[in-house]
């Protein structure tokens, strides 16, 4: 199932011969899109590394028996809400939460609560909410905010029942040690 | 393009990173193994994302954006806005301003709304990040629901706004 080695980069092999593909029929496109990419890259590696220093000491750190209790299938509603938490508190683009998801499937976090997690990290950040009421408006902040909340929690319930519970175990058996 | 969130994550980092290796030096060095290979895991959807995007900043740049979305109105403007957040990969910090500007120029309420919602909630540019630890199924719909569901936030918005 696992796919390893240079096949895992097919996906890329593609994008790039899309790339190379412009960069051939109109050179002047092609170079804008080579050079935004590489200030992407430039740009990306200057903001994971942390990211993923912080999610490794947090694996190897944090006892698993702990995060379940908080965080597990039987968590319950105090479990939503410290995922919840955990996403609003948190800063940086939605793809920085995706390595976070992983090392709280690893813990053995429900897969609800990591698409709490998600949407919370994706929607509900503070950092963000003060900085939306500050150029919009509290009213419209504060409604977006709420709003998000209640979304959040909508998506996550229909998502556990959208996924077969068969794939659901596919997903975790992934991360699971 | 940013992000003042990025020095407090370096700045996090380091000093538990410290602390780490003060209490136990082979924990530390088994967290930096484990952080390489979560890197490794997401390296080549990754790889993709960001040619994606750079494809996207080239053919779409926020200019085109900021025109289109400024000019919809009504469930035209609705749904050009909710495309235009669904591909689109800007950082709130950028977008925020960006939607007063549009506001202020006579742009919908309910469609600022929508787009911002899409822009934060749904993601197609990193759909293969998210499928690369979620796979196809549950990718497809939590970007499916997160994108009908900011059509009821822009219309929520928009009528307590009138209030």
């Amino acid at each position: 199932m696992e796919k390893r080695g240079v096949s895992q980069y097919y996906g890329f092999f593609i994008t790039l011969a899309v790339c190379l593909g412009i960069t051939a029929y109109a050179p002047s496109w092609g170079i804008k899109v080579f050079t935004v990419a590489f200030r992407n890259t430039l740009f990306m590696l200057g903001v994971i590394p942390p990211i993923f220093i912080l999610v490794g000491l947090f694996d190897v750190w944090i006892p698993r028996e702990r995060v379940i209790k908080r965080l597990g299938d039987a968590s319950g509603w105090l479990g939503i809400m410290v995922a919840i938490a955990l996403g609003a508190f948190a800063a940086g683009p939605l793809y920085a939460a995706f390595p976070v998801a992983e090392v709280l499937l690893k813990k053995g976090v429900s897969l609800r609560n990591v698409w709490v997690f998600l949407g919370a990290w994706s929607t509900m950040k503070i950092p963000m909410l003060l900085f939306e009421a500050q150029s919009l408006g509290a009213r419209f902040a504060l409604t977006r905010y709420a709003m998000s909340f209640v979304g959040v929690l909508v998506i996550a319930f229909l998502l556990e029942r959208l996924i077969s519970l068969e794939e659901q175990n596919e997903i975790r058996a992934r991360f699971s040690l | 393009m940013k992000d003042p969130s990025i020095p407090i994550f370096y700045g996090l980092a380091l000093t538990w990173l410290f602390v780490s290796f003060r209490k136990d030096k082979e924990k530390t060095i088994q967290a930096l193994r484990r952080a390489y290979r979560s890197f490794l895991f997401i390296l080549p959807p990754f790889a993709v994302v960001i040619l994606l995007i750079s494809l996207l900043l080239v053919f779409l740049p926020e200019k085109t954006i900021v025109t289109l979305i400024g000019e919809g109105s009504g469930f035209v403007g609705y749904f050009i806005a909710s495309i235009a957040g669904s591909i689109t990969l800007i950082p709130g910090f950028v977008a925020f301003p960006m939607a007063k500007m549009l506001l202020e120029n006579g742009a919908g309420i309910a469609q600022m709304a929508v787009f911002i919602s899409t822009l934060m909630m749904v993601g197609i540019v990193t759909a293969p990040l998210e499928t690369q630890y979620f796979r196809f199924r549950a990718t497809l719909w939590r970007n499916l629901l997160a994108y009908f569901y900011a059509f009821v936030i822009g219309y929520i918005v928009s009528i307590v706004a009138r209030w």
